[in-house]
Parts: C-alpha cells; sequence; structure tokens
C-alpha cells in the first residue's frame, strides 16, 4: 500500500506531466531535426515558429468560441489548429522564398544560415508579440479533467490520487497521430522517401532527379505543421505566452541534439529524455521516498534537486554532455 | 565516408556533379540539343577542358562507345581519365569538342537534362544512400519515371542476386563489393541507353574485384553499351571490347582491349612489361 501510494503520487505529480511535456517537446524537436537534416541548419526560429502558430490557433479559437462553436468536451483549439498550421506554413514558406532562399542560392555555410535564422527568430518573435500581444493567455476550454483525484481515490481507495487533465491526454493522443503520419509519410510515400534520399546524400538525390525546391517546400510545410501542432499542445496543457515559446528553444534543442540531431527517432526519444529530467530534478521527492522508505528513514528536507526557477539549467547541462561525450547524440544522428 | 563526428560528410563531395560554381569543375548549365545523325552512339569528340579557370586537362581527347560495347578508359594516374567521362557527362564545361548521345548533340545539356536522355552515371564515391534500404535506393534510382519500374527492379535482382537478399537492409551496412552493386543498380533503374561507371573497382579486394567484372560483363550482356574508368588496366583490358589509353588528357592509344595488351609500348609504359 506504502508502494502503491508512492508510485501514484510519482504518476500524478512526475509522469504524467513529464510525458505530456516529453510529448511537446518531441513533437517540437521533430521539426527542429527535419529543418537540420534537409535544409542543414539548426532553425533558431522554431520556438517563435510555435508562437505564431499558436498565436493564430488562439485568435481562430476566440472567434470559433464567439459564434457558439465548440468541440464539447474537447478543447475547440483543436478545431482552430488547421487554421494555424495554413498559416504558419505560409509565413514558413513566405520566410524561405525572402530569406533562406538567398541563402542557399548562394551555397552558404550552416553557420551563416543559423545566424540567419536567428534573425529570422526575432522578426517571427515581434510579429507574434504584434499580433496577440505578450499577455499570458489561457485558451483551453471544454471539460478539464479526463479523471480527478476524487474518482481515482473514491475508485482505487488510496490515499493518494491521481488526476489526468485533459490536455495532457489530447497530448499523448495528438502526438501518437502526429509522429505515426509523420513516419508514414516519410517511409512509405514518393515524397517522403525522396525527402531522406535528399538529406542522406544531395547531389546523388539532384542526379537521381529528385526536385530539390520541392523537398524544401515540402519540409517547411511539415515543419510548419509540426511547430504548430507542438505549440498549441504546450499552449493547451499550460498556457500562451511569447516569451515562453522562446524559452521552449532550449529544450527543444537539446532534445533534437540528445538524441541525435536529423534523426526523428532520436527527436522523440530526446524530447522525453529531456522532460523527464527537467521534471524529476525540478520536483520535491519529499512524499515519495517517504512512501517508499522504511518508516523513520525518510528525508527531512524536501529532496527537490533544483529550484524550478532553473529548469532550464538541465537541458542545458544534458547538452553540454551529449556535446561533449557523443555529440552524434543517442541514436546516431548527423554532426553537428 | 569517415568516422570523425566533427567534419561535416554529406554529399559526395564532388558539388561538380550538380551545382554551378561550388566545385572546382564548372557543369554545364541547362541548354538544348540538337539532332546530330551519322556519329557514333556515345561519342566525347575531340573534348578539350579543365576545371574552372585552370589550364586544360584534356587535350582534344576523344572517347566513343557503340551499342553492346564494354569501352574503358584507362592510363596513368593524373591522365584525365575520370575528368574525360565527367566531360562526357557535362560535370565540366568543355572548352571545345562535342558530345553526342544517340544522335543528338548533348553537349549543352546539364548533367540530370543527360540523365533524363538516357546516361546512367556511377560516381566513384559516395554513389548510394547510407541510410535508405537497398529497395529504396533503387526506386530512388528510378525517380524521374512515372511508370510501373517493378519488372526494372526485378531484372536488377536477377543481376546481382544479393541485393535480393538484402533488399530490406540499409545499404550503408553492406560491403564495398555490394555497395558498389546497389550504386550501379541505382543506375541501372532509369534504363538507361548507356551506363557510365567511374572506377567501379576503386577499393575493393581482389576477388570481389573478379565478381565485380563479372557482373559488370553480365550487364553489358544485357544489352547496355558501358563506358567506365579503371585503374586495374589489366583485368579492364581484358574485358574491353573497345579501349583507350590516355596520357596526359590525349589519346595515346585506342584499340581493342586484346590489341592493347599486346602492345608492347602500352605494356611497357604501364602495365609492368
Amino acid at each position: 500500500m506504502e508502494f502503491l501510494n508512492g508510485l501514484v503520487f510519482l504518476t500524478n505529480f512526475v509522469i504524467v506531466p513529464a510525458l505530456a511535456y516529453g510529448a511537446q517537446l518531441a513533437i517540437g524537436a521533430l521539426g527542429v531535426t527535419l529543418v537540420y537534416a534537409i535544409l542543414r541548419f539548426s532553425n533558431f526560429a522554431h520556438g517563435d515558429t510555435m508562437a505564431f502558430g499558436t498565436a493564430v490557433t488562439i485568435k481562430v479559437t476566440a472567434v470559433l468560441v464567439a459564434m457558439g462553436i465548440t468541440l464539447g468536451p474537447l478543447p475547440t483549439a483543436l478545431l482552430a489548429m488547421p487554421v494555424g498550421i495554413l498559416a504558419t506554413g505560409l509565413l514558413v514558406l513566405g520566410t524561405d522564398w525572402l530569406i533562406y532562399k538567398f541563402y542557399r542560392q548562394q551555397k552558404a555555410k550552416p553557420v551563416i544560415l543559423v545566424i540567419v535564422s536567428l534573425g529570422v527568430m526575432f522578426v517571427m518573435n515581434g510579429l507574434t508579440r504584434v499580433f496577440i500581444g505578450v499577455r499570458d493567455i489561457q485558451f483551453a476550454d471544454g471539460a478539464r479533467f479526463l479523471m480527478t483525484v476524487r474518482q481515482f481515490k473514491d475508485w482505487t481507495g488510496l490515499d493518494e490520487g491521481l488526476a489526468i487533465k485533459t490536455t495532457q491526454a489530447i497530448t499523448l493522443v495528438t502526438a501518437a497521430i502526429t509522429v505515426a503520419a509523420l513516419f508514414w509519410f516519410l517511409n512509405k510515400t514518393r515524397t517522403g522517401k525522396s525527402m531522406r534520399a535528399f538529406s542522406d546524400n544531395e547531389d546523388l538525390a539532384l542526379l537521381s532527379g529528385i526536385d530539390p525546391d520541392r523537398v524544401v517546400r515540402v519540409t517547411w510545410l511539415i515543419v510548419a505543421a509540426l511547430a504548430t501542432i507542438a505549440g498549441v499542445l504546450y499552449g493547451l496543457d499550460k498556457s500562451f505566452k511569447a516569451f515562453t515559446y522562446f524559452q521552449l528553444l532550449l529544450p527543444i534543442f537539446a532534445a533534437a541534439i540528445v538524441g541525435g540531431i536529423g534523426n526523428p527517432v532520436g527527436a522523440i526519444a530526446g524530447g522525453f529524455l529531456i522532460a523527464f529530467a527537467e521534471v524529476t530534478v525540478t520536483y520535491p521527492l519529499k512524499k515519495v521516498l517517504t512512501y517508499w522508505l522504511p518508516d523513520g528513514m525518510g528525508p527531512d528536507g524536501l529532496v527537490q534537486l533544483l529550484s524550478g526557477d532553473y529548469k532550464f539549467a538541465v537541458s542545458f547541462m544534458i547538452l553540454l554532455i551529449v556535446l561533449l561525450f557523443k555529440p552524434t547524440g543517442l541514436f546516431k544522428g548527423q554532426n553537428i | 565516408m569517415t568516422d570523425n563526428p566533427y567534419r561535416d560528410d554529406r554529399g559526395n563531395n564532388d558539388r561538380s556533379i550538380t551545382k554551378s560554381g561550388g566545385g572546382v569543375a564548372q557543369p554545364v548549365t541547362s541548354g538544348q540539343s540538337s539532332p546530330a545523325p551519322g556519329t557514333p552512339f556515345l561519342i566525347g569528340d575531340a573534348m578539350t577542358g579543365g576545371y574552372g579557370k585552370g589550364p586544360d586537362i584534356l587535350h582534344s581527347c576523344t572517347i566513343a562507345v557503340e551499342p553492346g560495347e564494354i569501352a574503358v578508359i584507362v592510363g596513368p594516374n593524373g591522365a584525365g581519365k575520370s575528368t574525360a567521362m565527367k566531360a562526357m557527362f557535362g560535370m565540366l564545361d568543355v572548352r571545345s569538342g562535342r558530345v553526342m548521345l544517340d544522335g543528338e548533340d548533348i553537349t549543352a545539356l546539364s548533367p540530370q537534362q543527360r540523365v533524363v536522355k538516357g546516361m546512367g552515371f556511377v560516381p566513384q564515391t559516395h554513389n548510394i544512400f547510407t541510410s535508405m534500404t537497398v529497395e529504396e535506393n533503387l526506386e530512388m534510382g528510378a525517380f524521374i519515371r512515372r511508370d510501373d519500374f517493378r519488372d526494372t527492379m526485378a531484372q536488377i535482382y536477377d543481376l546481382f542476386p544479393i541485393l535480393k537478399e538484402k533488399r530490406l537492409q540499409p545499404a550503408g551496412e553492406l560491403s564495398g563489393g555490394q555497395r558498389q552493386q546497389v550504386a550501379v543498380g541505382r543506375a541501372l533503374m532509369t534504363k538507361p541507353k548507356v551506363l557510365m561507371l567511374d572506377e567501379p573497382t576503386a577499393g575493393v579486394s581482389p576477388i570481389v574485384m573478379d565478381e565485380l567484372f563479372d557482373r559488370i560483363i553480365e550487364v553489358a550482356r544485357t544489352g547496355i553499351p558501358i563506358l567506365m574508368v579503371e585503374q586495374n588496366a589489366r583485368q579492364a583490358l581484358e574485358i574491353a571490347d573497345k579501349a583507350y589509353v590516355l596520357v596526359q588528357g590525349a589519346n595515346a592509344h585506342t584499340g581493342t582491349g586484346k590489341e592493347l595488351l599486346a602492345n608492347p609500348e602500352v605494356r611497357r609504359s604501364f602495365l609492368g612489361g
């Protein structure tokens, strides 16, 4: 009983939130990794692409709700998301046409493109703030919980409760569908395979008659979709704030690099790894240990290894360790 | 192909294949072909050219292949063998001379356009998609085809049975000889009118080399003319219907493989007596 109570407590406060956060990071990291694999640069504007897609989705959600259209127990934002994806797709295609295309034609080195994307990041950042403001916005509606603490306690009779938020469940389901669709696309369709071929050996891909412009366009559209989905899921689960999304860049890049940048499987594994590390290290584990350790051996302190304000340090440390000892990441990715 | 994770190893590092101005060689930018009746099936006629603004490497060099033939280009190091082949494929712009394929002047066509016209080219290195399976490599070879290419794939599996066995394995996990078979198979997927191989046996063991030569002869028996650059001059001359010995970018000797093997001057100068 003691053990089960401890496990439920851990699940409620660490495992479930980390799973949801990990799924959000994983989808974000997939976008970063795709840009890296195919366009060959680290896209620093990815966090703000997510913010833009989410901002559009929020606006459309507001319009839908005002018109009385909702999804019942599900957040209306899911209905608005396709519009957000479309708008973000147009934005990134426009950005590519206006900015990245020039550098591609110059055959600029990846490091130059990284700095270019930094500039794009600032512009998109400003664009999003002008569009929706800098406030913290809650836009989740519908049912708040799939399972409440009270229901769980009544059902199991345990002392500790487990709550599952609707947004957490939606995050995991949406992430699973998104990842399955992406892998199906990359591995089974002609266009997806041509993208992988282009990523593997650009010259040979061109010799085989693969159109590089088309590969780039399709990549940006997929990246826009991934960014919007990741952003909306994160915003639903927590809240939307332009600055928070900019900060998400670090854990997302850490996730992509830990997994092996350019490798989609690695991005997913990295997302969950970073999320679990972050949540575990910043959550006070006193209660779990009190349950699990024999009587009287429970810790006196909170056993919170790092204050929540320092959560970015976790990503940063993992990033440093991986870059020092295994620069290609856990799953063999491309080189930084 | 390096294991050093700090090094960039993308592409085959020969930007000249596909991009203008990226590498030292200046590839032909896209243009129009014009009819040129009455010429050999594939001929690089009196080609003169070099890399970038550098000096000429090819001096009025002529290479021709007729249907059903295996033609090889041999010669000492730095003789311009690969350069001659690249010039015929449009990877470097010839300053004078013409390239004709199947009665058409293709001198002004880019490498990609030449692939569409029926040239199959296997680069010396980085000639496969290492992260993709053998079957996907072949599919990518057939990318320009919108028709059903399953029978072509079946033919290639007949030619290279080992590839059928390993068709679901990433090509990067195969041995050197098997990789070359994937590379040749990929080029054959377009059903090319002529197949050009740049040192197909570079870096493989002698046993694998013999097997590769056997396979190449088999490909030639299916009726596809083959033009090949080879380091291993003796073996290459043995299977060649026509052979070109290049010295300093110019034709030194031309004849059938047997003639050149018997030629005392060729033997003395670079077959080792």
